[in-house]
């Protein structure tokens, strides 16, 4: 039933948004996000929704071939996967030019990879072939307070304000199907410019700042094709393909009845985040440790936590709901963990706290330490009585006795 | 040759129940009473339609009538016809006289003695003169044991001289031996016995068992359900003693005698799901796939057994499984296909049964059997599920449900000689044939007739808006016709503007309004054209609602009323009122008027307890309206419907 659809998958490479957190050993793709790699929250997705030829394109050759070994380790039997590199320096739009001569459906769909969501891919698939569109987007409300609360990067409140003004705008028609206009807020300046035709021909559009572009788009693929071939210099999928598309939608052959361009605009209920900044990553843990619990596919206590069978706690160890304890990993006496995620194999001594943190696999927490809002990277090794506040530690960091971070990205030097 | 039957199938349109059983419950056949009566019957002139019924054999009525008299009161179990083969073999192998004139009998009723009328009144008289050898025929298919003893009885030379009167009288007596009671049935048994081959007495054998059996079953069907039976007794009679019944309809009754229970389950109109039945409402819902939340509050009570309308927000919910593979497996171009019919996005009943079709196409291209499984059930079983799939998107049209109907009969009779491909290929091209000849073929062929009734300084009315109207206006103005347009539309889909939006392209004049208006505007019209959605057994009109009110308008200003409809469309099913069965629309469609934001009174109108909106879809105008229908057979009235019904569309009796 799928067969209609070809799947591209953009898992990146080592993104630089996500410094301290990603790095040659630990692409994008892999990073964990509830102890699952971020890029299997995507690829179930397409299994649930029997989308089974998937071409995944990853940047970088080293990234490329640690994302193509787990994926033949994972998902062997189950989908029908090919990973291809694409440089590092390389956009998504060439990173799409990079497979397409192994499209050859009629339509196709370009996934991110950093993408968390349940959103049925079918509805946009069929959303998409019902109208007959050539281009239909996936659009999710934003949660209203998203990107103010508490985020685990600290990243000061002025990048926070940069967030929210880089909202996307985005023009629809009244009944919501169709895509009139997109810009994304880093790119838009002080006016909004909608073709004029295009008003008229919809007679009416509403600006919306309050979805999100999840950047999964389903595209006729000879007309994506064509534009890609015809403009060259085109980066990014969602910067420069998509508006390119949305902006010149009236030129295309339209039929009568069909939409060139379309949006499907997912229910509230609906989960939706992209793993785009590293504050993004704290709270998409968090999500996943807690009310998003079931795209992980865990099952919960009942004292609301996921903590693996092989796990052990010492004696008046607390662990609180919305967390999950990865497989194997050691607690000592009268610790605490609140609202984060720990890793495999961890070994976290006596009276250690964490709480709203992430913490990787293989990851030494020595007695005392105090970890808050924090994202301690794989291999991370703490000594006694460190605190960490607002902190990102990259990977096999080494942080000496005493010590006190706040707000600080802490990596190897020769990473820096 | 169909119409020969004329008389006793248009029984069977009209009353669809009446099977024709092949045999007679014991008690019911009252002797000469009955006789006479159905004979009657038979010659009353009430025969439903105006189609050329050939000259009946004459001669056989009143000779049936003069000998019913010696007609024994005894309970007659005509022997059902279900062994046909071996006596009919053994007619052919035989040497007896009898043999002699069968294969010309055999002409007769192979060619088509009524092909045309003057063909048949010439024919006349041979019929006559052959009429013996046909009920002679009769009697060799219908009653085995009847033929046997006519041929062992009658001194066979002076047979063929003998009056029809001698023929039906020797036939009347078979019953009482088929009853294999006396002494003088044994006297004859033993004389047989003596006579004839080894072949022969197999043959007799087994129409003795299959006496037997009938003679139980009857019994049985008797005490079942009486009534209808005895309607049978007199058809079966009547067929009996007027008609030489063709070959064909012969094999249509056995093959309903072997599978009469199945056949009549099959035949029996299904009871439609009323949906104001909880409990039948759950228990659908159970079924299907996907969950219905038509639980409108505010359902109006006079039509809530109708299916509710399907709001939009299922097609979210519809949507979002689309990919997902343990929905029951629906193919992706149904899938879509119904998703369109919930949006409204294919509207009208030849385009909703063109896409149907073709989706159909697709699903059997991509279909492979599973193994294990005989295609023709599987398929059938999965073409159910897609059935009801589609019909949670929109309750099905006439039109489809027809072509479902044939597609489903295609199927059931698949040869299990075919391999996969061919039986594949066979049915992709029984759904090409479907959409062309019934769809495409028959549209132009109505055109063709439609033009002839504009003539120039004509003023047209039509309705909504209809496919077929259209292809019939714009032929006529292509061919230089001089009228006029009136396009009258009606709200809330207001689709006659897409007609209208059509005919100015092409250069027509036209007049635009809405129905309200539609009094005023008659006065100037002389004629009216529609379209249909179906057209029933009774020549009721069940169309896009509106359609009624101008066809009464129409009548009442004495213009004529035409109605473009193909015959696929036409139904068995009769309907007085738009009540019983309709199809909702949304109510919500009724609230805004478009171009008036002002008009607000109606917004929020569900929080309201004492107020119901109410958008029907369809109406039904009665036959007394209508002039004329014109469908791809010819321009007929509505009393014809019928006669169409019967003659054009057998297959789905079959």
């Amino acid at each position: 039933m799928g067969d209609e659809y070809q799947v591209v998958v953009v898992a990146g490479g080592s993104s630089k948004d996500l410094f301290p957190l990603v790095s040659k050993d630990v692409p994008k793709a892999l990073l964990p996000i509830g102890n699952r790699p971020l890029l299997s929250y995507v690829l179930d997705l397409l299994e649930d929704s029997n989308l089974n030829n998937v071409s995944v394109v990853v940047a970088g050759h080293e990234s490329g071939v640690r994302v193509g070994s787990w994926i033949a380790e994972a998902y062997h039997d189950r989908l029908q996967v090919e990973v291809s590199t694409v440089s590092e320096e390389s956009g998504t739009a060439d990173a799409l030019r990079s497979v397409a001569h192994r499209l050859s459906s009629e339509n196709v769909m370009v996934v991110s990879g950093d993408m968390v969501c349940d959103v049925p891919l079918g509805a946009i698939a069929s959303s998409h072939k019902r109208q007959r569109a050539g281009l239909t987007a996936l659009l999710c409300p934003r949660t209203p307070g998203e990107g103010c609360e508490a985020s685990a990067g600290g990243v000061g409140t002025k990048e926070k304000a940069k967030q929210l003004a880089a909202a996307d705008v985005i023009g629809l028609d009244s009944a919501r199907h169709r895509l009139l206009y997109v810009a994304s807020g880093s790119q838009l300046g002080k006016e909004v410019k909608v073709p004029l035709c295009l008003m008229r021909e919809a007679g009416q559009v509403e600006l919306h700042t309050d979805l999100l572009d999840a950047h999964l788009y389903a595209f006729n693929r000879e007309l994506m094709l064509e534009a890609l071939e015809r403009n060259e210099k085109f980066k990014s999928i969602k910067r420069d393909l998509v508006p390119h598309i949305v902006r010149s939608q009236l030129k295309h052959g339209r039929v009568e009845g069909t939409l060139s361009c379309s949006a499907y605009v997912a229910g509230k209920a609906r989960y939706c985040a992209r793993v785009n900044t590293i504050e993004a990553y704290g709270d998409i843990n968090r999500d996943v440790a807690g009310d998003a619990i079931y795209l992980t596919g865990y099952t919960v206590s009942g004292m609301n936590n996921v903590i693996h069978p092989s796990a052990q706690t010492g004696a008046k160890t607390a662990i609180g709901p919305q967390c999950i304890i990865g497989e194997g990993s050691e607690l000592g006496e009268k610790c605490s963990v609140k609202r984060s995620v720990v890793g495999r194999h961890c070994r976290i001594g006596s009276n250690v706290k964490v709480i709203n943190s992430v913490v990787m696999n293989h990851v030494t927490l020595e007695d005392g330490c105090l970890v808050q809002n924090s994202v301690i990277c794989s291999n991370v090794h703490l000594q006694e009585r460190v605190t960490l506040k607002d902190c990102q530690v990259g990977c096999g960091y080494v942080i000496g006795v005493g010590a006190e971070h706040r707000s600080e990205a802490l990596a190897k030097k020769e990473k820096v | 040759m169909e119409s020969g039957g004329g008389a006793r199938r248009g029984r069977m349109v009209i009353d669809p129940k009446v099977r024709q059983v092949g045999f007679v419950t014991p008690g019911e056949q009252d002797g000469p009473a009955g006789v006479s009566s159905s004979s009657a019957q038979v010659n009353a002139p009430d025969s439903p339609a105006p189609v050329m019924i050939p000259p009946a054999p004459r001669v056989a009525v009143p000779a049936a009538a003069d000998h019913s008299p010696p007609k024994p009161a005894a309970p007659v179990p005509i022997p059902p016809r279900s062994p046909p083969l071996p006596p009919r073999n053994f007619d052919a192998e035989d040497e007896m006289p009898l043999g002699s004139y069968n294969p010309g009998g055999e002409g007769v009723l192979a060619g088509s003695p009524n092909s045309s009328y003057g063909k048949a009144s010439s024919e006349k008289a041979e019929i006559g003169d052959l009429s013996p050898t046909m009920v002679a025929e009769l009697n060799s298919s219908m009653m085995e044991m009847s033929l046997e003893r006519s041929k062992y009885e009658l001194p066979v030379p002076e047979k063929e001289n003998e009056s029809t009167a001698d023929v039906i009288s020797e036939r009347v007596e078979v019953p009482a031996i088929n009853n294999n009671e006396g002494p003088e049935n044994d006297a004859r048994q033993r004389k047989l016995k003596d006579r004839t081959s080894k072949a022969e007495r197999r043959a007799l054998q087994e129409s003795q068992r299959a006496a037997k059996e009938a003679a139980r079953a009857s019994a049985a069907v008797a005490k079942a359900k009486p009534p209808p039976q005895k309607k049978d007794g007199s058809n079966e009679k009547k067929g009996v003693d007027k008609k030489p019944v063709d070959k064909s309809g012969e094999k249509d009754k056995k093959k309903e005698v072997v599978v009469p229970e199945k056949d009549k389950r099959k035949d029996a109109p299904a009871p439609r799901l009323q949906f104001d039945d909880e409990q039948k409402v759950a228990k659908a819902r159970r079924r299907a796939i996907v969950e219905q939340t038509t639980e409108t509050k505010h359902r109006v009570e006079l039509f809530r057994h109708l299916p509710q309308f399907v709001p939009p927000t299922q097609l979210q919910a519809l949507e979002e499984k689309y990919l997902q593979n343990d929905t029951m497996h629906i193919h992706p171009a149904v899938y879509q296909v119904g998703l369109k019919y919930l949006t409204w996005d294919i509207v009208g009943g030849n385009a909703r049964c063109v896409a149907m079709l073709e989706a159909f196409k697709e699903m059997i291209r991509d279909y492979t059997t599973p193994p294990q499984k005989v295609m023709s059930r599987d398929l059938t079983a999965k073409i159910n599920s897609h059935v009801s799939f589609l019909s949670t998107c929109r309750p099905l049209s006439i039109s489809m449900g027809n072509a479902i109907r044939s597609f489903k009969l295609k199927i059931g009779k698949l040869r299990d000689t075919l391999t996969e491909a061919e039986a594949k290929s066979s049915l992709v091209s029984h759904l090409e044939t479907f959409a062309q000849e019934k769809i495409i073929l028959a549209d132009k062929e109505i055109v063709k007739h439609a033009v002839t009734k504009i003539i120039d300084g004509d003023v047209v009315l039509t309705h909504g808006f209809s496919c077929v109207v259209e292809m019939v206006l714009s032929h006529a103005h292509s061919i230089g016709k001089k009228f006029r347009v009136v396009v009258v539309d009606s709200r809330p889909r207001l689709e006659g503007r897409i007609l209208l939006r059509s005919l100015l392209a092409q250069g027509l004049k036209c007049t635009y309004t809405h129905i309200n208006a539609v009094t005023y505007i008659m006065q100037e019209v002389t004629k009216v054209f529609l379209g249909a959605a179906s057209i029933l057994a009774n020549g009721t009109v069940y169309s896009r609602v509106g359609t009624a009110a101008a066809a009464m308008v129409a009548h009442g200003y004495r213009v004529p009323v035409m109605i473009c409809c193909e015959t696929y469309k036409f139904h068995e099913r009769v309907q007085l009122d738009s009540i019983c069965s309709n199809e909702l629309g949304d109510p919500d469609a009724l609230v805004g008027v478009a171009g008036r934001k002002e008009f607000r009174e109606l917004v929020g109108w569900d929080e309201s307890e004492h107020l119901r909106l109410l958008n029907l879809t369809y109406d039904a105008t009665p036959a007394d309206y209508v002039s004329m229908i014109i469908t791809e057979h010819g321009m007929v009235p509505p009393t014809s419907v019928p006669v169409i019904l019967r003659e054009y569309r057998k297959e789905p009796i079959l």
